[in-house]
């Protein structure tokens, strides 16, 4: 593996989205000129003070940042190693880190005129950001959501239909987030003109990782502040779950270039490795879709594969092309875990501390309670809590009623 | 060099008129109806095959050629077997191009130099790719015309004047215009658009262009030949496979003759145009 290391973690992608052999831009014709407007209009906004200026007051009092970091105290007695602080994503205003990277895709949207916004959602959460993002400032609001995941996330339907937006239950393929992913293209490739999509992940074409990461990096730098004023110091270890991997980049790239801290991405292991799972990085090869070329599950003849997971969030085939490149150059550790480990963090949280976090949360608990255990009293880990439990309750209620018969 | 593509081009400009292009998914709903039927589209009067390679994510096509890819995938069929059945189709006929269409991941975990080598042998002639779009030419197309195929660029009408330059750079064979945006099966451009957008294209290259998207009747296809050097029909066409299938899916004894016999309609309409714009 790593042939060649970076002298540094933190300056990718190049001038064509690469890092790496991983990223780029395999989009339809029809598409392209639009992304190279959107790579200038952001490149314009990113060297604006004045839209980091509107942007941070939003962030502070509308999406009610910083988000505290906590130290779980119960949780570090339970698992007896690592004292564990718990970045309390959830707490945004949505409920989740995915209104961070919203806020600043819908900014860049207004700046470039556009009236009508499509997002395409697993667990309903990017969905359910993006809709209250296009209440807030009066934008057309269109999103495109699995079948699959519109049942199995039904709470988060009615929230982005209350909130106005159009919810479209997608019946082709699997049914799950890539499906949900292929149309909002679709959408996109029709509809060029006048819309803006607000990808809810790190992937898709350049400059989409880059500047997902770079609206979700807050979540690491705030930690990095806030971990000096805890304890002095920087911390040892972070984890995070990965599904396209946007929660994980955010806390992870303000640290990449800091080598005393170990840093760990959990996939979704579904039924297990070798079952059916939605572990890219675990279980797959690098391929090209949606844009971009990255780890992907897939056959023998570059068919795309059907991913797996309990939590909506994470089912998904892919991974953003950062994480394919942190994965082969060793900086980042990938580690999964499988729905039923998932579960039982689910009620370990709950019980322990009183945070019933996003099953998508979950598998990054679901590995702390195995790292912890093995780190001593004064190692600082920090796990990223990227969404609040809430949406996953009837889901749960069902999970358990079948186990007790 | 020359390729099947440039010949048949030129054999049509002597006969004052222009192409018609038939677009059918491999191994839909079968690989063996599947050639059956590819190798009834010239006599049926298709000049020029493009053969869909099937994929998973056909991220801009709409349902009707979705849902055949999916067909043909249930079948078996892989890349592998989409070379077979050009191999197939080669042994009768050396003379009408063949163009593969489709998604990159399947060609790039066959192995790029690879398939170059099987498609050129197989006799392939060129390959219309929509996920690779110019900034990703190192990818697939200067290897494709390094190995002797040619590399068919969509055009767009987002792709303007200071664009297609750069579309047009690498783009051998002929240009297909996508005369709307959006995907396969949606509704068709008026030719007056359409007229305009070609000669647009034409101001910045020699080669043919042809029109597709949204053509579905013999008149549509007449107007649009009117205005380009070919006209590409794919979505009615795998309607016509589809309607004849039974309850299951499977071929019928009528299935190769409905797809040939609304081929011949559409090419009489195409025939029937009045010399294409130059
Ligand atoms: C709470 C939560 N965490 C994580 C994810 C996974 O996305 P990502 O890997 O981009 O953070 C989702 C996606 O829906 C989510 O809702």
């Amino acid at each position: 593996m790593n042939p060649k290391l970076p002298n540094s973690f933190r300056t990718g992608p190049d001038e064509r989205g690469h890092f790496g052999n991983f990223g780029g831009r395999f989009v339809a014709e029809t598409l392209m000129p639009l992304i190279l407007d959107l790579e200038k209009a952001y490149a314009a906004a990113k060297a604006d003070p004045s839209f980091q200026t509107e942007m941070n007051g939003y962030l502070k009092d509308y999406v009610g940042r910083p988000s505290p970091l906590y130290f779980a105290e119960r949780l570090t007695e339970h698992l007896g190693g690592a004292k564990i602080y718990l970045k309390r994503e959830e707490l945004n205003h949505t409920g989740s880190h995915k209104v961070n990277n919203v806020l600043g895709q819908i900014m860049v949207a207004r700046r470039m005129g556009k009236k009508r916004i499509i997002a395409e959602t697993g667990a309903g959460q990017h969905g359910v950001a993006t809709a209250t993002l296009c209440a807030r400032f009066g934008l057309e609001c269109v999103v495109y959501m699995g079948a699959v995941d519109v049942a199995r996330q039904a709470p988060n339907v009615f929230r982005m239909e209350m909130l106005g937006a159009k919810v479209v239950p997608v019946q082709s393929g699997t049914r799950t987030l890539k499906d949900a992913m292929n149309e909002a293209l679709r959408d996109w490739v029709t509809n060029v003109h006048n819309t803006f999509y607000c990808i809810g992940t790190v992937a898709g074409p350049h400059p989409y990782p880059m500047m997902v990461r770079d609206f979700q990096s807050v979540i690491g730098e705030e930690t990095r502040k806030q971990m000096q004023e805890a304890e002095g110091r920087l911390p040892d270890s972070l984890v995070a779950c990965i599904g396209g991997g946007s929660n994980a980049m955010g806390l992870f790239h303000p640290f990449l270039d800091d080598p005393s801290v170990e840093i760990f991405g959990v996939e979704a292991a579904g039924h297990g490795l070798t079952q059916l799972h939605a572990a890219s990085i675990a279980g797959g090869r690098a391929g090209v879709l949606h844009g971009n070329r990255t780890y992907l599950l897939m056959d023998d003849d570059g068919q795309i594969q059907d991913a797996h997971s309990i939590s909506a969030g994470l089912d998904y085939p892919g991974i953003g092309p950062e994480h394919s490149w942190l994965h082969e150059t060793g900086r980042v550790t990938y580690l999964s875990a499988t729905d039923d480990e998932a579960l039982a963090a689910f009620m370990l949280l709950s019980r322990l501390e009183g945070i019933p976090p996003a099953l998508e949360s979950a598998h990054a608990i679901a590995k702390v309670t195995e790292l912890a255990p093995k780190r001593p009293k004064d190692h600082l880990m920090v796990v990223n809590l990227s969404g609040r439990g809430d949406k996953d309750i009837p889901q749960i209620t069902e999970i358990l009623k079948g186990k007790k018969q | 060099m020359t390729t099947r593509i440039d010949a048949r081009f030129a054999e049509l400009a002597k006969e004052g008129r222009s192409a018609f292009v038939t677009f059918l998914m491999a191994g839909d709903p079968d690989p063996k109806t599947s050639l059956d039927i590819i190798k009834a589209l010239p006599k049926a009067g298709a000049d020029i095959i493009e053969i869909g390679m099937p994929f998973t994510d056909p991220m801009a096509d709409g349902p009707s050629i979705q849902a055949a890819g999916l067909r043909a995938l249930k079948g078996g069929m892989t890349l592998r077997k989409t070379l077979e059945m050009v191999r197939g189709f080669r042994k009768e006929d050396d003379t009408t191009p063949l163009v593969l269409m489709g998604y990159y991941n399947p060609i790039y975990i066959y192995g790029v130099d690879k398939f170059l080598a099987d498609a050129k042998s197989a006799g392939v002639d060129g390959l219309i790719i929509v996920d690779l779009p110019p900034e990703e030419d190192d990818e697939l197309c200067i290897p494709a015309l390094k190995a002797g195929l040619n590399f068919i660029r969509l055009a767009t009408p987002t792709t303007d004047d200071k664009r297609l330059p750069a579309v047009l750079a690498n783009t051998s064979g002929f240009v297909y215009y996508v005369s709307i945006t959006g995907i396969t099966g949606a509704a068709a451009a008026d030719s007056k658009a359409v007229g305009d957008a070609v000669a647009r294209i034409k101001r910045h290259t020699k080669l043919p262009v042809c029109v597709g998207f949204g053509i579905r009747t013999p008149q549509a296809a007449r107007a649009i030949a009117e205005k380009a050097n070919g006209a590409v029909v794919g979505t009615a066409l795998v309607d016509a496979l589809r309607d004849s299938l039974d309850t299951q899916g499977q071929a019928t004894s009528k299935t190769v003759a409905a797809v040939a016999d609304l081929v011949a309609s559409l090419a009489q309409g195409v025939r029937g145009a009045k010399q294409a714009a130059e």
